[in-house]
């Protein structure tokens, strides 16, 4: 006997087949197609983009340094520090740097810079570009100065005038063109300008409470094993409140300053792939539906139930591969226009090059998406029997238990290692798929309590039309749950997107109120501060603030010395603390960024002569103390012995002087201090005019315009906001695919139902009724379950991942929720559309059969 | 002549709710190989499940189906589709094409599922022996119902099987499209000389063939041979 298990048609013909059918079956897979581009688009554009940030600042890390490690210090070096800089062969090259006005002569205008203070051969790596070419190696021996050449356009200086820094007049020699470490958001508020080391002592700028920083640098040797460097040397000089940074540490820090708009960027690039893979499996759904006939006709004809499977999942393969490939096009060029975007909120040019990772797993991705998504409907094709060419069964090609079980736990493992390879963290990866299985389990459960609901309390009393439009929501093969999944999940994801994006916008955005301080005069020494007040009254203008600020370091947490903390590896505190030197101010009242969390501020009775403090919440977090914990602190090198009285959060996002450590008035009158003066300038005019008078006088005092810082950083949110709008768009855009193909999804129940009750003599406008408001209560109910959840989701993103505060914004309540609603309203009418139009045999002939 | 097929006893209920509904009870008949059968009978009698159970698209309750000498309830469903594949032909009411598969398509896929090396060429034969030489790459849907019901029985006959199930081949045709598209099929039939079991309720159809089953009820009324 022949063996009959086994058919004579090999892959070839499956392949075969399979390319046969999707030759007709193209514009059918336009929703599963778009699902795939755009998901697998923006994961591409950003991991590449990602990708090649990383790179660029490997690469270009020593160049963004200088040099192979530099140590750095906020005051001279002490003798230990300097025995260290001498033990490694003795700095190659030094620096000081500092915030000052500048004033140029010619037309007496100021403005606030950064000066480097440079001896020696420095930078080693990368490139000093100045115009003249020379002028990098001569500024030293001349006298000169090199200017930031955006500075120098902006207040139409030419290489020859000169500039007045301090005491000192200094001829530029040369415009800045790019320098180590410079660019970037500060260079926009304070640029850069060059002059000799030695020449900073004339300009007289240095003085007690400058914020002067001291850096050292160095070239290693090739063999030099720099993380080892670190390891061994950086305690020792921690201990001297000095700092030893590699270049490699450098470039790690660069890495994290970008790191929310990163962990954004990547979230997006998540949502976008789980919407298309929503958008896969719907679509597929509707298509593997269509398809269950010619599958029941193929195995009539011979077929076994693995060909006719594998024709359709080769097919399903085939068209993720090419809509994968496409994908990784779109997302190739995507990832081209980012560095133009981002441009000037990035301290470096970043060269965009070919990430093979991002794009191989573009292309791995838009197979195995499609296949897992589509292989639960892809199953009915293995369950659907023969028997359907006879007569069609409603049951036909329902997938065993064992089987849907078997995909979810292969969609949920696909989920947690996608998450996990974009996250890189495996906690991450298992929270975001249990909020998604939270999410399924919600919507499932709201949809089935809502059908028990309106089946329970139906309301007998209303018209026919109600009256359907209610009992389809829970007759035999509703689709309630399902379309309620759909939509929910939809609107989860494009919600949680929206409201993430807000948070990380706002947490940057800033209120610029008419009577708040747009003037700030930072480091006025005390015998200048009447003077400084003095002339800012005389210009007509108010002085707002005057705060007093005394620079101290800990010195001692809870009875333990901070030199022993240093040196303590086990301890979990926030090292910064140990080393920093806090600007401190005294009042005894809070201010509008400040919110008391715990204790009272001010404080009436003081336990044993102890002084209260108030710390912000961070500071109290970073030093591990809590409301009645003691601290020393170091004044100048007065001890003072003070007790946490108060604990509260500092909206650090507020464009005003804010503290991290607060004391009572009364107690640091007498230390050394510098004062901080505000004041509100009307125009640019007065602006500029004030700040002439003021340099003139004190050449020591900084002034920061927060006009002119207000419209830099406005301009960096606008690049920032804009990338971030467009890639949510790729994701929203996606997102309504799904709905569409959702929606679409739930069409042949519904046309079977309505053609019925056409032949039954119902009018056009009493079908058009029932679908709008079965669509009205499905799309109100998944969108609000989804806004709800996504409420949640947000907020567990802000609190966890992004660390900042969370606002729910107003534009999904207001935009997303009637949007999605009335967009499956429309979709469902639409649907109904060829009921409408055609009589009801036809429709049953074209559509059932 | 040999029996092509052998039923016995065949029995096949179905559950809905906590009812039971008897569709087949006790149904036995044998075909020799070569015989044009026809299976008659008011709506509702079962005629259609029997004609499923026949060909192996479902499975008895009770009794057996021997098929070309093989009991199905011994083959598992890809057995008995290869089976199928080897020995049975269809013909359906709704034509039952392959909407995405052009008229050549359709026809030879049977043939390429035996792994035929001539598909294509057999496949162009049928067709212009149907009269649908000039339609090879139209779609179903390009083409009218005798035009589709055309290409179903090029199809059926693609693989020479050994018996042809045809359900109501006239069913969804105009009078004259249904004259015309019977004729091809009985003289198709007599050409490769394929047993033709007919599932109709036109008793004219029923008649030119050689012996007519009736069911009633679920049952066999009358086995009776046509005299001609």
């Amino acid at each position: 006997m022949k063996n009959q298990s086994t058919s004579k048609a090999g892959i070839s013909w499956i392949f075969k087949m399979a390319w046969r059918d999707s030759k007709a079956s193209g514009k059918r897979l336009l929703l599963f197609m778009a699902s795939i581009i755009l998901g697998i688009a923006a994961v591409v554009s950003i991991q590449s983009f990602s990708a090649n940030l990383k790179d660029n600042i490997a690469l270009q890390s020593k160049a963004l340094m200088g040099a192979d490690f530099l140590i750095d210090s906020d005051k001279p070096p002490t003798p230990k520090v300097q025995a260290i800089i001498d033990s490694l062969g003795g700095a190659d090259a030094k620096g000081v740097s500092f915030p000052s006005m500048a004033v140029f002569p010619r037309s007496g205008d100021t403005k606030l810079v950064s000066i480097q203070g440079i001896q020696g051969a420095y930078p080693f790596y990368g490139e000093l570009e100045t115009v003249p070419l020379n002028a990098a190696g001569t500024y030293q021996k001349t006298n000169g100065a090199l200017v930031d050449a955006t500075l120098m356009l902006q207040f139409g200086v030419n290489v020859g005038d000169s500039i007045k820094i301090g005491n000192s007049l200094f001829p530029i020699t040369g415009s800045l063109v790019s320098a180590p470490g410079t660019g970037g958001v500060g260079a926009s508020i304070a640029p850069p300008i060059w002059i000799p080391f030695k020449s900073i002592e004339e300009t007289g700028l240095i003085q007690i409470g400058s914020r002067v920083g001291y850096d050292f640098y160095f070239v290693a040797d090739e063999q030099q094993d720099l993380e080892e460097l670190d390891r061994l040397v950086d305690p020792m000089l921690d201990v001297e409140g000095a700092d030893l940074d590699t270049h490699l540490s450098t470039g790690q820090r660069l890495g994290r300053n970008y790191e929310n708009f990163g962990k954004f960027l990547n979230l997006v690039a998540f949502i976008a792939l789980l919407l298309g893979c929503v958008g896969i499996a719907s679509s597929v759904h509707i298509y593997i539906k269509e398809k269950l006939s010619s599958v029941a006709v193929l195995k009539c004809l011979g077929a076994t139930r693995k060909q006719s499977f594998f024709i359709y999942l080769i097919q399903i393969a085939g068209m993720g591969f090419v809509g994968g490939f496409l994908g990784v096009l779109t997302g190739l060029v995507l990832q081209q226009s980012f560095p133009l975007l981002l441009q000037g909120y990035l301290p470096f040019e970043v060269e965009i090059s070919f990430a093979p990772q991002a794009v191989s797993v573009g292309l791995i991705l838009g197979v195995l998406m499609s296949v897992l998504f589509a292989l639960t409907p892809l199953l009915s094709t293995w369950f659907v029997s023969p028997l359907q060419v006879l007569r069609v069964q409603d049951d036909n090609g329902k997938n065993s238990l064992t089987s849907r079980f078997l995909v979810l736990l292969a969609i949920m493992l696909f989920v947690f290692g996608f998450a996990y390879w974009l996250l890189g963290r495996l906690n991450y990866a298992l929270y975001f798929v249990l909020a998604i299985l939270m999410v399924f389990a919600v919507l499932g459960g709201t949809a089935i309590l809502f059908m028990r609901l309106v089946k329970r309390y139906f309301p007998n009393s209303w018209g026919f039309t109600a009256r359907q439009s209610l009992l389809n929501l829970f007759r035999p093969n509703n689709q309630t749950a399902v379309l309620i999944l759909a939509i929910g999940v939809g609107t989860f994801l494009i919600s949680t997107l929206y409201f993430t994006k807000d948070v990380l916008l706002a947490k940057t955005s800033l209120e610029a109120s008419e009577k708040a301080p747009n003037l700030i005069l930072m480091d006025v020494q005390t015998e200048q501060k009447e003077h400084a007040e003095n002339s800012i009254k005389s210009s007509g203008l108010e002085v707002l603030n005057n705060i007093p600020i005394i620079t101290m370091r800990v010195q001692q947490i809870k009875e333990r010395p901070v030199r022993e903390l240093i040196l303590d590896t086990t301890t979990t505190m926030n090292k910064w603390i140990l080393h920093h030197e806090f600007r401190v101010t005294y009042r005894d009242e809070l201010v509008s960024s400040e919110t008391s969390l715990e204790g009272t501020w001010p404080v009436e009775k003081t336990p044993n002569g102890l002084i209260p403090i108030s710390l912000a919440e961070n500071v109290a977090q970073g030093a591990q103390v809590n409301l009645g914990d003691k601290l020393i602190f170091n004044v100048q090198g007065v001890l003072m012995e003070t007790y946490v009285a108060n604990i509260r959060t500092v909206d650090w996002a507020r464009m005003q002087i804010n503290f991290s450590i607060l004391f009572p008035s009364g107690i640091l009158e007498s230390a050394p201090q510098f004062h901080v003066l505000t004041t509100n300038v009307p125009d640019t005019g007065t602006s500029a005019s004030l700040q002439r008078q003021l340099v003139k006088q004190f050449p020591t005092v900084s002034i920061i315009d927060l006009r002119q810082v207000l419209s830099v950083i406005e301009g960096i949110l606008n690049k920032i906001s804009w990338v971030i709008n467009f890639m949510a768009f790729f994701s929203i855009l996606t997102g309504i695919i799904v709905l569409i193909g959702s929606v679409r999804t739930s069409k042949y129940q519904r046309i079977k139902e309505s053609v019925l009750l056409r032949t039954l003599g119902a009018k056009s406008k009493q079908i058009l009724r029932i679908t709008a408001l079965e669509y009205l209560y499905l799309g109100l109910l998944g969108s609000g379950i989804g806004l709800v959840l996504a409420l949640v989701g947000s907020f567990l993103l802000a609190k966890f991942v992004f660390q900042t505060a969370f606002i729910p914004s107003w534009p999904p309540f207001v935009i997303v929720l009637p949007v999605i609603t009335l967009l499956v309203l429309l979709i469902g009418l639409f649907n109904s559309k060829t009921v409408l139009q055609s009589p009801p045999l036809e429709v049953l002939r074209k559509e059932i059969n | 002549m040999s029996k092509i097929l052998n039923v016995g006893q065949l029995g096949k209920t179905y559950t809905s709710g906590s009812k039971k509904l008897t569709v087949l009870d006790a149904i036995s008949f044998e075909i020799e190989a070569g015989e044009t059968f026809a299976i008659v009978g008011p709506s509702g009698s079962g005629k259609t499940t029997l004609l499923g159970l026949c060909a192996g698209l479902d499975e008895p309750n009770e009794g057996f189906v021997e098929l070309s000498g093989k009991d199905l309830s011994d083959l598992n469903e890809d057995e008995r589709a290869l089976l199928r594949n080897k020995e049975v032909g269809f013909i359906f009411q709704n034509f039952q094409l392959l909407p995405t598969l052009t008229a050549l398509e359709n026809v030879i896929v049977p043939l390429e599922l035996q792994g035929q090396k001539n598909a294509k060429k057999v496949g162009i034969e049928l067709l212009g022996k149907v009269g649908l030489k000039d339609r090879l790459h139209h779609y179903p849907s390009q083409l009218s119902g005798g035009e589709q019901q055309r290409v179903a029985l090029a199809r059926a006959f693609s693989t020479r099987p050994s018996i042809l199930f045809a359900d109501e081949p006239t069913g969804n045709l105009d009078e004259e499209t249904g004259q015309k598209v019977v004729e091809l099929l009985f003289d198709l039939n007599k050409e490769a000389g394929t047993t033709l079991v007919i599932v109709t309720h036109d008793l004219e159809l029923a008649q030119k063939t050689q012996r007519i089953l009736k069911l009633k009820g679920g049952r066999i009324v009358a086995n009776e041979t046509v005299s001609i």
